[in-house]
């Protein structure tokens, strides 16, 4: 593949380079794909100036300006994956929710309450305990449990304080009684690479907050779930979270659109190259356009 | 090697150390960015913003 201008064919977009854009920015190099890193803080555009991609590899930490940026390239019909409608879905826990629930999959019962008020009677009809979670957010920061009404009204008090009209609705959900795990799926194109369990003591068990991670047999249903729930989102690579409940239910929980693959990789080994398999799927949509 | 602005620690950096490569000090666990490679310079990493993640 060639550029039309001699310049890089393919931009990784990302404010800063953590171990996973370095593996990625190394995948492309192995196979001699002129690449570089663009900035995030120093991209702009504009709608008359083309870039000069052929195709971008989105992994702006930031969810805000990931999405405007997709938005953006994708103007001029560059190939940038994950695309601007992917991460604000995904970026999004309500909108993510209802694209699951639209596609049918198997969730715990989630509300969003838009008051305080309604957020309480949400809660009755959901049960108690259950758990609140911030609209945007990641690694488990401000997902707090709600064991009672009390607590719940406290906590609410706080979220009505917050000070954008989006962090001051509700996300609700059941408290599903699990194991002390849940499982990790990334998706590529459609193709499930694999899973892992992320093993930690409590609710979160989010690999940023010291969560291990172990190798977890892929079985039909993990497949089904995941690879569905990726579509269901519009995500070309997808980590989508599962947890399994003791009465043995496998549920959905959220799609995860710029995925970090550290753990993931060191559990499954060599016998998954999630970089390259993450580069090559951008590649042949790069080679397409 | 050079040393965390944080803590002055010496930091470990990368065979191949890339601008804007994201390290952590082995001895205060501060996030620090290489904001320059030639010569190398490290700076505290920007803080954690509300939206970011995964």
């Amino acid at each position: 593949m060639t550029a039309r201008t001699g310049a890089p064919v393919i931009a990784l977009l990302a404010s800063q380079l953590r171990a996973d854009d370095k593996r990625l920015l190394e995948a492309l190099e192995r196979r001699r794909i002129g690449c570089e890193h663009a900035d995030t803080r120093a991209f702009w555009g504009d709608p008359a100036t083309p870039p000069h991609w052929r195709g971008v590899l989105n992994r702006e930490i930031g969810q805000v300006r990931a999405a405007y940026a997709a938005r953006t390239l994708e103007l001029f019909g560059v190939p940038v994956v994950n695309s601007a409608e992917a991460i604000e879905v995904c970026g999004d826990k309500w909108r993510c929710t209802l694209a699951l629930a639209g596609a049918g999959l198997p969730l715990p019962r989630t509300a969003l309450g838009l008051t305080t008020e309604s957020a309480l009677a949400a809660l009755d009809a959901i049960g108690y305990p259950a758990v609140i979670k911030p609209l945007t957010g990641s690694w488990g920061r401000l997902i707090a449990e709600l064991p009672d009404r009390r607590t719940a009204e406290s906590f609410l008090e706080y979220v009505a304080d917050r000070s954008s009209p989006q962090a001051r609705l509700a996300y609700l959900q059941e408290l599903i009684d699990k194991p002390s795990r849940d499982i990790r799926a990334i998706v590529v194109g459609g193709e499930l690479l694999g899973a892992t369990y992320r093993i930690g003591p409590g609710l979160r068990t989010n690999v940023a907050l010291g969560a291990r991670t172990e190798a977890c047999v892929e079985t039909p249903e993990i497949t089904k779930l995941a690879t569905a729930a990726a579509a269901a989102v519009g995500a070309d690579i997808a980590g989508v979270d599962l947890i399994e409940s003791r009465d043995g239910r496998l549920l959905v929980l959220e799609v995860n659109h710029r995925v970090e693959f550290s753990g993931f990789q060191a559990a499954v080994g060599d016998r998954v190259d999630v970089a390259g398999r993450i580069v090559d799927h951008l590649v042949a949509m790069a080679v397409q356009w | 090697m050079n040393n965390c602005p944080v803590c002055e620690i010496p930091v470990a950096m990368p065979a191949a150390p890339r601008l804007s490569e994201i390290l952590e000090c082995g001895d205060c666990r501060s996030e620090l960015e290489i904001v320059a490679t030639d010569p190398l310079l490290l700076a505290v990493a920007p803080e954690v913003e509300e939206d970011w993640g995964e």
